[in-house]
């Protein structure tokens, strides 16, 4: 019966969105839904919030392998919406200056902002820059000219790597007008916009084919493998 | 165990340390020295400047900063310069975003290049400060028809209605020029899809400008230049539209001082350099090795 | 008359509809007719290819539904999920599942979680254990029901452990740093990442290659396809992802469903070729009637 009810929510969901993007009398239906969606979306932050908490306090009372970092992550997770809950440092604002609590909970000063610039930044900014050691180190072992199609890839890579940097100006930019297009930088744009660009725009076509016809199967029910145990 | 074998089972740890110093070495002695690579601009870099040029003063711009810290590294010098040419054009400024973790680089941003570089520019009616709005491309579908029912407020809670600029803003379509700097999503394909493509050849058409990240760029470069107007991949385009930016700054004012802090994406490129370089280099180690070792298992062979 | 006539017929017919009513309101200076008010015909163009695409689908699953055999070809990626739950079995390790890092609005988490589905089967067949750690508390939802139903449907219900599908952070940085310590710290045999993911793709795949699992990976983000490609073992690449579900299961219904896919794209491929041909011959020949042809492949894609 459940299942049953989902499906037919999942059918009612889907078939106004694609309703209201036609027909013009049902167009803010389309948006209602994708509210419900958004207010879904921020009930469901209470119960993540409840299994973080549920998982990290379990990992720390049986003391299992790495219970120390639960510790940091309770105390990380219960200081952080402490201080914005709670908007600790934050000033009121000029329109209601009588009014506590009226400031934005990350003003520039307040506690939540400097947990903001002093530690989630640059732990985040740390994280994305791990990917040019990663990349360097997937280069070293995968990039290897096994064949007649590795090797057109290694010569591609070679020509962007070179070109969108100022080394690709000091290899080629001394070639004359007429052969311009041989230089590095242009060939890179080349790559790019040409051979990239089309490589890119028939997985768009296949991936597009392929959200299309899943939506529609899991709209009309005919795949329910998402709610498990197939058909 | 031969050489070669050893040399492939390198431990990644010295890959990763070169690769610490080829970015490390550059940064420092940029840092001394202060010199950066002259820039020559791409197609699509010189199509998002050209946009922003050819608009009157006074046009209405809108800034989405779509991204987070984390890639701020990639997309923040190219916000910085962007809202340094559109205050250096006298237009008029909304910032936005998509992303809740932005604000707070938004509101650097405003601090940084308007508080601090054009005093002169008044807060309501210069710019606007409109803040995030959660719902992703659904803000996007709303802003299309009715960009107030989104933005009702500004970033400090004013209703729009009392900001004098919000005055002329119904739809998205109203404004001359939108620009968005992009890490992901919701992000330009968002924008291109829900905002872009439903104007396209209609008297509305929007003039979309875009910054992305580099991984992103091969996949938005099938929208430009149709759907986009012009786009900043990665932080070599925002080296050249910065070198662009500052080139017009110092032609129309050449007294106009050029800090550090506006040739961000220019001191990155070096690092860049760098980092491709040792790229370059491993790759072809990696190969050397590769057919080192095949060349000795066909001599070994009986 | 086939189904893609039929959809250029009604493109055809809806544009010039909507190109009259147009001209009949600037004329007359009416308030826009019925029709009008009503449809979209901005819109019309895509509301065809809607028409056309699930026409197609529908068709091929009800002839698959008839008997129609449908042959897939083999994709290794997927031919390797039970070798790979059979290997974390035998190590006694775990098997990390990843479901991409967006919410359930977005159709490859959903792809991602069918394909969980299918590879719980196999796990509550091998008795071995599976890991979810989510991005988004509804996928976490989501994944616990379907792993629960995979468990039930081979009657291992005892096995299932509800508590090892569960919420991390929705911050993408914070969720792969988690993850990648979870790697390093319990070494899983194999590694799934199906969904969609952006700038994590590699360091998760790269950490999981230094552990010396086996991979199998499946995201339509098109530029994270290359890393995943140089890092796993396995990659279903774009629409294959949308595939696995179909390739597992082997139901009619999923099969008919992957053939509609294919007609529709030697579809769109073969209307791209015409087009293409059309406007060069125009351009080269300067004949009009290729030029009226060029047009009406612009109105059919929209542009």
């Amino acid at each position: 019966m459940t299942r049953k009810f989902a499906m037919l929510l999942t059918f009612l969901a889907g078939a106004t969105m694609v309703v209201s993007y036609f027909i013009r009398p049902t167009q803010s239906w389309g948006e209602d839904v994708a509210e419900w969606f958004n207010v879904l979306a921020a009930i469901a932050f209470v119960l993540g919030a409840a299994n973080l908490a549920k998982v990290h306090l379990e990992r720390l009372s049986s003391r299992s392998a790495g219970w120390g970092y639960s510790v940091i992550v309770l105390l990380a997770f219960g200081a952080t919406m402490l201080v914005g809950l709670l908007k600790v440092g934050v000033h009121p604002q000029e329109l209601a200056p009588t009014v506590a609590f009226s400031g934005e909970k990350d003003a520039s000063g307040s506690a939540f902002w400097w947990a903001y610039s002093y530690a989630m930044s640059p732990i985040t900014s740390t994280m994305f820059a791990l990917l040019a050691f990663f990349v360097a180190s997937a280069a070293f072992r995968a990039f290897r000219a096994k064949n007649t199609e590795a090797a057109l890839l290694l010569v591609t890579a070679f020509v962007v790597l070179l070109g969108r940097t100022f080394a690709g100006v000091v290899l080629t930019g001394w070639m004359p007008e007429s052969l311009s297009f041989l230089r590095l930088e242009n060939l890179a744009t080349t790559i790019l916009e040409v051979f990239a660009s089309a490589g890119n725009r028939a997985i768009l076509i296949g991936i597009a084919i392929g959200v299309a016809a899943t939506s529609l199967k899991i709209m009309l029910g005919i795949d329910r493998s998402y709610l498990g145990g197939g058909s | 165990m031969s050489f070669l074998e050893r040399l492939d089972r390198i431990d990644r740890r010295w890959i990763f340390l070169s690769m610490g110093l080829a970015v490390a070495v550059p940064i420092i002695v940029i840092g001394i020295t202060g010199k950066t690579f002259p820039e020559v601009a791409t197609p699509t870099t010189r199509g998002a400047f050209d946009a922003i040029q050819s608009l009157p003063a006074g046009s209405r711009i809108l800034l989405s900063f779509d991204f987070d810290p984390a890639s701020a590294g990639e997309l923040q010098p190219m916000a910085t310069a962007f809202v340094r040419h559109a205050a250096a054009r006298d237009l008029d400024i909304y910032c936005m975003t998509l992303w809740a973790p932005a604000p707070p680089l938004l509101d650097e941003t405003i601090r940084k290049v308007i508080v601090a570089g054009h005093p002169d520019l008044v807060y309501g009616k210069d710019y606007v400060n409109l803040g995030f709005q959660a719902g992703n491309e659904s803000v996007l579908k709303v802003i299309c028809t009715d960009f107030r029912q989104s933005f009702s407020k500004d970033y400090r809670g004013t209703p729009v209605d009392q900001i004098p600029m919000m005055a002329p803003i119904k739809s998205a379509s109203d404004f001359d020029c939108i620009v968005t700097m992009s890490a992901g999503y919701p992000g330009c394909k968002e924008w291109v899809q829900y905002i872009a493509t439903p104007a396209l050849g209609s008297d509305d058409e929007i003039l979309l400008v875009s910054g992305v990240t580099g991984v992103q760029a091969p996949q938005m470069v099938p929208y430009w230049p149709r759907q986009m107007r012009g786009m900043l991949g990665a932080i070599k385009g925002a080296a050249e539209y910065e070198s662009l930016v500052n080139e017009f700054i110092k032609g129309s004012n050449p007294a106009a001082d050029i800090g550090p802090q506006f040739m961000e994406a220019q001191r990155r490129m070096a690092p860049q350099l760098f980092g491709h370089l040792l790229m370059v280099g491993l790759i072809i180690l990696g190969n050397c090795i590769h057919f080192g070792r095949r060349r000795a298992l066909a001599g070994g062979a009986p | 008359m086939t189904p893609a006539l039929c959809g250029l017929m009604v493109a055809g017919l809806l544009d010039d509809a909507a190109a009259s009513a147009g001209k009949v309101a600037a004329i007359a200076n009416t308030p826009p007719g019925f029709l009008e008010r009503t449809f979209d015909f901005d819109k019309s163009a895509l509301f065809c290819w809607l028409v056309v695409i699930s026409a197609l689908v529908l068709w091929n699953i009800a002839r698959a539904r008839r008997g129609m055999k449908v042959t897939v070809r083999h994709i290794a990626g997927l031919d390797a999920v039970e070798e790979a739950v059979g290997r974390a079995t035998e190590m006694g390790r775990p098997i990390l599942f990843v479901p991409g890092i967006q919410d359930m609005d977005n159709v490859q988490t959903i792809a991602g979680l069918t394909v969980l589905a299918r590879v719980g089967k196999t796990t509550a067949e091998y008795d071995a254990q599976i890991e979810v750690p989510t991005a988004r508390s509804l996928v976490m939802t989501a994944a616990r029901e379907a792993l629960q139903a995979s468990y039930m449907s081979v009657g291992r219900t005892d096995s299932y452990n509800p508590e090892l599908v569960y919420y991390v952070t929705d911050e993408q940085f914070g969720y792969t740093a988690y993850v990648s310590g979870l790697m390093v710290r319990k070494k899983p045999a194999t590694c799934f990442y199906l969904g969609q993911f952006f700038a994590e793709s590699l360091i998760l795949a790269e950490t999981g290659n230094a552990i010396g699992a086996i991979q199998i990976a499946g995201t339509a983000e098109s530029s994270q396809l290359p890393f995943f490609v140089a890092a796993c073992d396995y990659t279903l690449i774009g629409e294959e992802l949308f595939a696995a579900s179909a390739y597992l299961s082997g139901e009619p219904d999923q099969m008919g469903g992957l053939r509609g896919q294919d007609f529709c794209k030697a579809l769109v491929g073969g209307v791209l070729v015409v087009a293409v041909a059309a406007a060069t011959l125009a351009a080269i020949t300067g004949s009009a009637a290729l030029d009226s042809a060029t047009g009406f492949f612009r109105m059919l894609v929209g542009a």
